[in-house]
């Protein structure tokens, strides 16, 4: 396979993908209040990850990269039955949640909820899928 | 839970560690060994309850099963169950004894033979210990599967198939037929119990069902019983391993059709069509049996015939005995209920001695390779034991003195001849056809006995036609026949015993009228005087030794029946039409191409969603509060409607793929029209990531190619996508004009409050319906085990 | 804009049917991916529409449009994400595999 030239799509890319990457967790944290959450963040992160993915070749990415997006999917699907198996030992029934407001010393007034675990597991499970998918589809040559 | 519930479980649950024992001790020890202590461990329990029952007591007991359906675990025992009962748990014992023996630790799969059987035997107990009539049901089919695997255990044998799967039919298709009868009952009486139906016996009688329930309910005896013309199943039967026929297809099985039949008679007995139906199917089935016997070469399809005959004796006394019922309390119901009696008695003495005659024929097949009685001759002085074994079984078979099959024998007589002076039912007109046919087949029974016999013990021993030189068994195989024999001799002379303690409380059950005096006071003696009877059994062993001599003279008699007419080939020929047909239906419509499939699907939602549209009036279009539209907004929609266009008509897949993507950013862009942010977003980037995949996926796969399809392929494809594009339309439009329920999102607008969530979208998916979420995320995550799966895990030997 | 929206919705599902009703691989995934956009567009509707501003609290509205609909579109379009995944690369598969993506001539065996 000849080398293609793609010097354009690789400095977009390195300038893009921070920028992706940053929106998804603006997304993502969002979520609670405005538009956005776990599985649209976790979308955006992939997308991110995709966007790495065709730019440079798989191996590079691995490299640099060194995660088995299977396991970041089994992570993430752990930790939301975690979540709702937590609320067990607060007499509570299966993924009930709770929030509450804190002064925390940067952020100020902060209201903190335990459904923000459960959508991290919800965007680790949905990145997990969808790199998973991809890489499988595009190294099978 | 009671004793008796426990008793009908417990083989079940020990059926559960045979195949553990089976592996964890053979070759040491013989499975058998383990099993033999449950039957004997519930022939033990059940002797227990004889005093009990004697005195005239019933045994009740009743489990919520399910409640809501009025369908309770009842378990019942009186005198009719308890002698099945000990007849199952008796002979199961002997028969698993015998088993250790007869079927080889080193080469049998005995772990299946077990389970088999140890389901088998709680299924009979199911049978005759419960009160409820669909748990009868259930125990009932139970009982036939397990007959089914017990026939094809030797499953490599095709013969061993085809006489299980016949067997299923035909039992299976009387079960469906007794549960359509046992429906009907409960549908005139309004309960599912066998006790509560008793009391209702003249609404029942009253009711118009009453015949149908009637035939139906016999319908599954018969078949069960191997009744004539449904017989044909039994003589196949046989070629499970002779244990198997010893136990199911002789002793146990094959007597819940008479079960049923004594335990129905409180109901529907004392009715002309019930005395005349299974008096009648008894008496030709005993005559058929009889006369086939005699021609058959092969000792166990002899048994199996002779088998047939007896049941039929069995079951015409039953319905003569039934008239009892008739006359009410009385001389006359007296002189009736003797057949009832002796019906119950040859019951047990037929499974005394058929059940030896199984075991020694087993013997003999185990020693010396074949059951033909052409190659066997002359084992006499080879196999003494199993010869006076045999002798007392076939002398007891036919009728002689000392043994109780005499006894039975003459009650039977007895039965018939009473019969044929009824002046109820039209039976002076007919009544001496019943002690005729009843002499003839006797005259058969006789001959096949001595067939049996002297065919197999006498005339000249040919070693050269025999697979292994013939021996005496050992002694663990003998004594289980021994013991059954010595019954047999014990029962001639102490029939009063056995009258006591089991046949007078059966015959309380099955003719309740004779609940007061506490049954009949028959005394069973062997010695009558020179009566009738007597003469009958004189007259049967002269012209039986004079036919037998003769037997080579008259047998052609058997030829002139053609092959092409009886029962088996039109059996057969059913079969083959049914499998031709129903293979020939299925081809016509299983073609193998899921596009048809999805035809049918689509077909079956139109009409059925058109269809309950139009019959409930469900079509409606209201457009009064439809929201405005705007030009920008019609401008998506039929950029939409363009993009999907496009599609189908597409010449190339990038360019239907790039239409299906235009397809879904317009869908995101109607999102934001109509206040759905974060559906927008996910949209945008699914949609994203869809076209990323299929593109990587599209450089794999091929170009369109060139339709070249015919004419009513697409025309087929047109009308049902229209159909369905109609079909969905109305329900769209229907569904929005007619509104009946306010929307529940009123609640889900709290989320502030109760999930501490602006983002009330985001609150429903985390929080509110948050299991929903969390099950999507596993289907997220198997799916894409699945596509690492089909990717990178191969089958060896695949590409 | 309803009824609009629901001749939209049947013209998709239309379509979406004629495509999975052909012998083509790709174009039955197609099809499939037009019907769920249909559904999502029919779930959508049944809620009806622009009933209130965005469902999110933070805006100054008064009301709000149905927030159910919503939340059950967005975890049927993932779903459906994953299923067109698992479909593609099943096509793509049984393409390799079989030689053919024609359905016509992908039945099972004769004895089967």
């Amino acid at each position: 396979m000849k080398k293609p030239n793609d010097i354009i799509l690789h400095a977009v890319t390195k300038v893009a993908v921070p920028i992706i990457l940053a929106f998804s967790f603006h997304l993502f944290f969002s979520g609670h209040h405005n538009p956005g959450g776990g599985f649209i963040g976790g979308l955006a992160i992939a997308s991110a990850l995709t966007l790495l993915f065709l730019a440079f070749d798989i191996e590079t990415v691995r490299a640099n990269i060194g995660v088995d997006f299977k396991v970041v999917a089994a992570i993430g699907v752990l930790l939301a039955v975690l979540t709702g198996v937590g609320s067990f030992f607060f007499d509570a029934s299966f993924l009930s949640h709770t929030f509450d407001y804190f002064n925390l010393p940067i952020f100020g007034k902060t209201e903190l909820a335990t459904a923000v675990l459960f959508d991290v597991g919800v965007a680790l499970a949905v990145i997990g899928t969808s790199v998973t998918t991809i890489l499988s589809i595009s190294e099978d040559r | 839970m009671s004793w008796l519930h426990t008793m009908i479980v417990i083989p079940f649950i020990f059926a559960l560690f045979v195949p553990f024992l089976y592996k964890f001790f053979t070759p040491r020890i013989h499975t058998g060994w383990f099993v033999f202590i449950v039957p004997l461990l519930l022939f033990l329990s059940l002797l227990k309850y004889i005093p009990t029952i004697a005195e005239g007591k019933t045994v009740y007991h009743s489990v919520p099963w399910m409640p809501s359906l009025g369908i309770n675990y009842t378990t019942y025992m009186d005198g009719l169950g308890l002698i099945f009962g000990l007849l199952i748990t008796g002979i199961g014992t002997l028969v698993v004894l015998y088993s250790i023996y007869y079927m080889s630790k080193h080469r049998e799969s005995l772990h299946n033979f077990y389970v088999y059987l140890l389901l088998f035997m709680g299924a009979m107990l199911g049978v005759v210990f419960t009160d409820n009539v669909l748990v009868l049901y259930v125990f009932w089919e139970m009982t036939s599967i397990s007959s089914f695997l017990l026939i094809a255990y030797w499953y490599q044998r095709k013969k061993s198939r085809y006489g299980a799967q016949k067997s299923m039919l035909i039992t299976i298709f009387g079960g469906l037929a007794m549960l359509a009868g046992f429906i009907m009952l409960s549908m005139i009486t309004e309960t599912y119990n066998l006790r509560e139906m008793f009391n209702q016996v003249d609404v029942i009688t009253a009711h118009s069902l009453f015949l149908p329930a009637m035939l139906l309910i016999l319908l599954g005896a018969f078949t069960k019983s191997a009744q004539f013309p449904f017989s044909i199943w039994l003589p196949d039967a046989m070629e499970a391993p002779t244990p198997i026929s010893a136990y199911l297809h002789s002793a146990t099985m094959v007597k819940a059709g008479i079960y049923l039949v004594a335990r129905f008679t409180p109901i529907f007995g004392g009715n002309a069509e019930w005395f005349w139906v299974i008096s009648s199917i008894g008496l030709i089935t005993l005559l058929y049996g009889s006369i086939n016997a005699v021609k058959q070469t092969d000792l166990k399809a002899l048994l199996a015939y002779s088998t047939i005959s007896q049941l039929g004796l069995i079951m015409c006394l039953l319905g003569l005995g039934s008239a009892a019922l008739y006359f009410g309390y009385g001389d006359e119901a007296t002189v009736y209920a003797a057949a009832i009696l002796a019906a119950i008695f040859h019951l047990i003495n037929h499974s005394t001695f058929k059940g030896s005659l199984f075991m020694v024929v087993g013997i003999i097949d185990h020693e010396t390779g074949t059951r033909d009685i052409r190659k066997l001759g002359g084992l006499m002085g080879l196999m003494p034991i199993s010869f006076t074994l045999t002798i007392i079984g076939s002398f007891a078979m036919a009728g002689l003195p000392p043994f109780n099959g005499f006894l039975s024998k003459e009650m039977f007589f007895t039965g018939v001849l009473n019969a044929s002076q009824m002046n109820i039912f039209s039976m002076d007109t007919f009544g001496l056809l019943f002690p005729t046919i009843a002499w003839i087949s006797s005259v058969f029974t006789f001959i096949y006995c001595m067939i049996l016999l002297f065919k197999t013990f006498a005339g000249r021993y040919q070693p050269s036609k025999l697979e292994k030189a013939a021996h005496e068994a050992p002694l663990g195989m003998l004594i289980s026949p021994i013991l059954l024999a010595s019954l047999v001799i014990l029962i001639f002379f102490f029939p009063n015993v056995l009258s006591h303690y089991l046949l007078q409380p059966a015959l309380i059950a099955i003719l309740p009228i004779f609940a007061e005096s506490g049954g009949i006071d028959v005394k069973i003696s062997a010695w009558h005087g020179w009566n009738t009877e007597l003469f009958m059994t004189l007259g049967i062993v002269g012209l039986g030794t004079f036919m037998y001599i003769y037997l080579k003279k008259w047998s052609g008699v058997y030829g002139l029946f053609s092959q092409r007419w009886t029962l088996n080939a039109g059996y057969d020929f059913a079969i083959e039409r049914m499998e031709r047909f129903s293979e020939g239906f299925t081809n016509q419509y299983m073609t193998g191409f899921i596009r048809d499939y999805v035809v049918y699907i689509f077909a079956v939602l139109i009409v059925m969603l058109g269809g309950s549209l139009w019959l409930f009036d469900g079509i409606a279009m209201d457009v009064s509060n439809d929201a405005p539209i705007s030009l920008y907004e019609g401008g998506v929609v039929v950029g939409m409607i363009i993009a999907a266009i496009t599609v189908p008509l597409a010449k190339s897949r990038l360019t239907a793929i790039i239409a299906v993507g235009v397809l879904g950013y317009l869908v995101s862009m109607l999102f934001v029209i109509f206040r759905a942010p974060d559906l927008a977003l996910t949209q945008l980037v699914v949609e994203t990531v869809t076209v990323a995949l299929f593109l990587l996926c599209f450089y794999h796969l091929p170009e369109f190619r060139k339709a070249t399809v015919p004419m009513r392929f697409k025309l087929t494809n047109l009308i049902i996508s229209i159909g369905v594009g109609v079909i969905v339309t109305i329900i769209a439009l229907s569904a929005n004009s007619t509104r009946l329920f306010e929307p529940i999102s009123s609640y889900f607008e709290n989320s502030y409050d109760l999930a501490g969530a602006k983002n009330i979208v985001n609150a429903i998916l985390v929080d509110f319906r948050g299991i929903d979420t969390m099950l999507e995320i596993f289907v997220l995550t198997i799916a894409s085990l699945g596509v690492y799966t089909l990717i990178k895990l191969r089958l060896a030997g695949r590409d | 804009m309803e009824t609009l929206m629901s001749f939209l919705v049947g013209i998709l599902f239309m379509i979406g049917t004629y495509l999975i009703l052909a012998k083509g691989l790709l174009r039955i995934i197609l099809g499939t991916s037009i019907i769920s956009h249909a559904v999502h567009l029919l779930i959508l509707t049944m809620g009806g529409l622009k009933t209130g501003g965005p469902p999110l609290l933070g805006l100054k509205n008064t009301s709000y449009t149905d927030a159910l609909p919503q939340a059950l579109i967005l975890t049927a379009i993932v779903i459906n994400f994953a299923v067109t995944a698992l479909f593609l690369v099943l096509s793509y598969r049984a393409y390799k595999l079989v030689g053919t993506d024609d359905m016509g001539q992908m039945r099972g065996n004769a004895d089967e």
